[in-house]
């Protein structure tokens, strides 16, 4: 009774997401100001920030719809959080599975996108109703590459189970090549989900000053950037689970460092590509997901339909 | 808020896009502008009132602050024009240090304008790194002229300031490293395909355009106008220089992105010869105090376009009337007709490829009364009485402020 | 078909460099000889002619009489614009320039102060808080 409960609020839980959230994001951070030959913030700013926008005001605008306002950044924060729970970090099983929760998972990662949807609706504000309709109108553009492309692994798992999956690919080392296609389609659209550059154009600080955030202040923003920096760990821990599957058999503490370092490499690619490009307009970006992006996972699911027919008599 | 489908936004006056204030109203449908109406005067502090209760040695100085960026480049065409009312010939070498400074300050400026170009559209890595690299001309300036904005290097009848022989190595040694990092910019401009999907088709202005609505500087030079006050009408020692204008054709934003850097290129080109040919003499002339009655119209190729001045002398110590208009005041007209129909996004980018500088814009030129449908001036008594009264209303007494002209 | 990215070599070349920023205050280097900063006053040369308060644009120089052609000079550092017009205008070169710029205070009387020849630190009247 009382390991579950450890589980959920410890580890690797709520605490823990917590904690390595603000380290992922100090990481992300470091390594986008020294690419830019800058110094970067110290360890404990993410921790820092937090707990002083916790210290501020709620200001809420007197036209906004009062519940919607204060419920998005919590239906946020625990979607992602749950989403954590389905996924195998290290090991071949997550902490609980079932039949079906690589679709639960992708869906969860989408819940947080319509929070922001609805919390920037809802703040009546010329800003952030610009920037809310502008996070739907990009969701529709990556989430089609992305789902095709982690369910075209799942595919040639013959399974729907994240940890089927992760045990599947262990069985059989070397299959995790036929997917490097959408592991590279994957880690683009994965920035289109975390909304940044070249894909931050719900939030685009000189267009519509804040996008959905722009009302929000106080524990409200410290809930929202908390689930900003946990969504990040969270889509980087499932490629890492789907594309990445090598060494699943250490045991526990090697198998932890092994899923860190992981983490830190898909970080390192989120930093590196998000410093790399200018932002793109939404039109642009609408046209490069469904003209290059979308037929390229379709590519994928393809290739990997055929090699399960092929390899699998 | 009533969904007529026309969505009216309010860029400004305060808004992260912009560096100064002044208002864009943008009505949008969807993502698309479908008007801009254009607002300015937010940055207006009556500094060509104030420059007539100074001096002109006095002058000089308010002068150049009113930019930081084009500073040397007020205070040389104010000097300028006092200078032709009091029939003063400045010495060739006082020509060329002002000469040198002034192609300095360009560097300084479009280096400044690349980052910030980089910003608005989401490229804070090209931010990051020119504006590194902009510290390299701004320790140039500081070692010739003593700080690194608002350089004080003019006086009436020269510059205050020589260059030492011992300086110009090191100039020269911050030029050629300024030119390497430009080439690689030039470079990056030509290669980096989604900084040329966002410049590209943007903020068009035909060549027509350009001319009917008085677009000066790199603005025009863009859109293939050939109009470049340096060559039009040579001023200090840009006669004895050898340079090309730089133009390009396409009309766009990308297009004033190429003439800029280029015309950076050329900068450095113009520094090497004007160090390699500083000719040898005084710095300044001895200059009257009193500038005898007179006015006289003088004109500065700016980073940004044509600067003019004009000077109205009355023989005493104090100048009778100024006037600047600024190149920018030349440019935000064509803003409004650059946003038409082009997307929310792209507004930022088209706001800041005419370089604004609304410091430098707003002058006020005359009041239109609306309610009694006349002109009026109002006079500088009235106008200082009524700040007062109002400020009285709301509680606060301005009235022993210190004044001491 | 161009690749995008074009300056990823330059930003893993950065990641092997020191970072660009200056460590100040542990490192104060940055500032050239020549940089205008406070000013200073030799009372020895100084004959009264105010030539300076004239020409000050901000009216930041006061000239006062202590004695019999003795002279002190008040200067406002937060009216102070730092360009060195009241040094070219003395007859006498009785003021000059020093490259000394870190003159923040906390307390605005405490910009006001009496000019001295040389390096500020000893010998201010009202004292600038070092």
């Amino acid at each position: 009774m009382l390991m579950p409960i450890f589980n959920i609020l410890i580890f690797p839980g709520l605490l823990f997401l917590f904690f390595f959230s603000m380290l992922a994001e100090y990481y992300d951070r470091k390594l986008g100001a020294r690419l830019q030959n800058r110094v970067g913030p110290p360890w404990f700013q993410p921790l820092a920030d937090f707990i002083k926008l916790l210290g501020k005001e709620d200001i809420i605008p007197e036209e906004a719809d009062n519940r919607v306002f204060k419920l998005m950044p919590v239906f946020a924060l625990t979607s992602v959080s749950c989403a954590f729970f389905y996924i195998p970090l290290w090991g071949k099983n997550a902490l609980y599975s079932f039949n079906g929760d690589v679709v639960v998972v992708l869906y969860l990662l989408t819940v947080p996108i319509l929070t922001y949807f609805l919390g920037g609706w809802y703040s009546r504000s010329v800003f952030s109703m610009i920037g809310a309709v502008r996070s739907l109108t990009q969701l529709f553009a990556y989430e089609v590459p992305l789902f095709m492309t982690i369910l075209a692994a799942a595919l040639l798992a013959d399974t729907w189970s994240l940890s089927k999956m992760a045990a599947f690919y262990s069985a059989h080392p070397g299959y995790w090549v036929f997917n490097i296609l959408g592991f590279v389609i994957a880690q683009i659209t994965l920035l289109g989900k975390l909304e940044k550059v070249p894909f931050d154009i719900p939030e685009a600080e000189t267009e519509i000053v804040a996008g959905s955030f722009t009302e929000y202040s106080g524990r409200l923003l410290a809930l929202f950037r908390l689930s900003i920096n946990i969504e990040m760990v969270v889509g980087t821990s499932l490629l890492a689970a789907v594309f990445m599957p090598w060494w699943l058999d250490a045991g526990p503490i090697a198998g932890f460092i092994i899923y860190v370092l992981k983490v830190a490499a898909l970080i390192s690619l989120v930093s590196l590509l998000r410093s790399l490009f200018a932002r793109l307009r939404l039109d642009q970006m609408i046209n490069l997901c469904w003209r290059v992006f979308a037929p390229l996972a379709f590519l994928q699911v393809i290739i990997n339909l055929i090699l399960k027919g092929a390899l699998f008599k | 808020m009533h969904n007529t489908g026309d969505v009216k936004v309010p860029i400004g006056p305060q808004h992260p896009a912009l560096k100064e204030p002044e208002s864009f109203l943008l009505t949008l449908r969807g993502e698309k502008i479908t008007a801009a109406s254009v607002k300015i005067g937010y940055n207006h502090r009556g500094i060509e009132k104030a420059c007539e209760g100074r001096t002109y040695i006095q002058d000089l100085y308010l002068i150049e602050r009113i930019c930081g960026i084009c500073s040397h480049s007020h205070s040389t065409a104010f000097a300028q024009a006092v200078e032709e009312i009091a029939g003063i010939e400045i010495p060739a070498r006082a020509k060329y240090i002002r000469t040198i400074v002034a192609e300095l300050e360009r560097v300084h400026s479009h280096l400044l304008w690349l980052g910030v170009a980089g910003h608005e559209i989401g490229f804070d890595t090209l931010l990051m790194y020119t504006w590194r690299d902009r510290e390299v001309v701004m320790d140039i300036l500081a070692q010739l002229t003593g700080n690194r904005v608002n350089y004080g290097m003019n006086t009436i009848g020269g510059v205050r300031r020589d260059i030492k022989a011992e300086q110009i190595p090191q100039v020269l040694k911050g030029v050629d490293t300024l030119e390497e990092r430009t080439k690689y910019y030039i470079k990056i401009a030509g290669e980096e395909p989604t900084l040329i999907n966002r410049l590209s088709k943007v903020g068009m202005l035909s060549y027509e355009d350009a001319i009917r609505m008085g677009a000066v500087g790199p603005t025009a030079r863009a859109s293939g106008v050939q109009r470049d006050v340096r060559k039009d009408d040579p001023y200090a020692a840009y006669a004895d220089i050898d340079f090309k204008v730089i133009t390009h054709n396409t009309c766009d934003v990308y297009g004033r992105t190429i003439v800029r850097v280029l015309e950076l290129m050329e900068s450095f080109k113009i520094i090497r010869q004007l160090l390699a040919k500083l000719p040898e003499g005084s710095i300044s002339v001895r200059a009257p105090r009193k500038i005898p009655a007179g006015e006289a119209v003088s004109r500065y190729e700016a980073p940004r376009g044509e600067d003019l001045h004009y000077v109205r002398a009355n023989g005493t110590d104090k100048p009778d009337r100024v006037k600047v208009r600024a190149p920018t005041l030349a440019n935000v007209q064509a803003v409004a007709l650059m946003l038409e129909d082009r997307y929310l996004a792209d507004m930022p980018i088209v706001v800041a490829a005419i370089d604004p500088c609304f410091s430098c814009t707003d002058r006020l030129v005359s009041i239109n009364d609306a309610d009694h449908n006349s002109k009026n001036t109002f006079e500088w008594e009235k106008i200082h009485r009524d700040s007062i009264e109002w400020y009285k209303k709301r509680g606060i007494d301005f009235a022993k402020l210190n004044k001491t002209f | 078909m161009i690749w995008p990215g074009a300056m990823i070599r330059q930003l893993l070349s950065s990641l092997t460099k020191k970072p660009a920023t200056v460590n100040y205050p542990a490192d104060k280097s940055g500032m050239p000889k020549g940089f205008r900063g406070k000013l200073k006053f030799d009372a020895s040369k100084c004959i009264g002619c105010k030539m300076c308060m004239k020409d000050c644009p901000t009216g930041a120089i006061v000239i006062r009489q202590v004695g019999e052609k003795k002279f002190e000079a008040d200067l406002d550092l937060g009216k102070c614009i730092y360009c060195g017009q009241c040094v070219d205008s003395c007859l006498k070169k009785a003021l000059g320039l020093t490259s000394e710029f870190e003159l923040a205070q906390l307390d605005p009387k405490k910009l006001k102060i009496t000019l001295t020849d040389g390096p500020s630190i000893a010998g201010n009247k009202e004292g600038s808080g070092e």
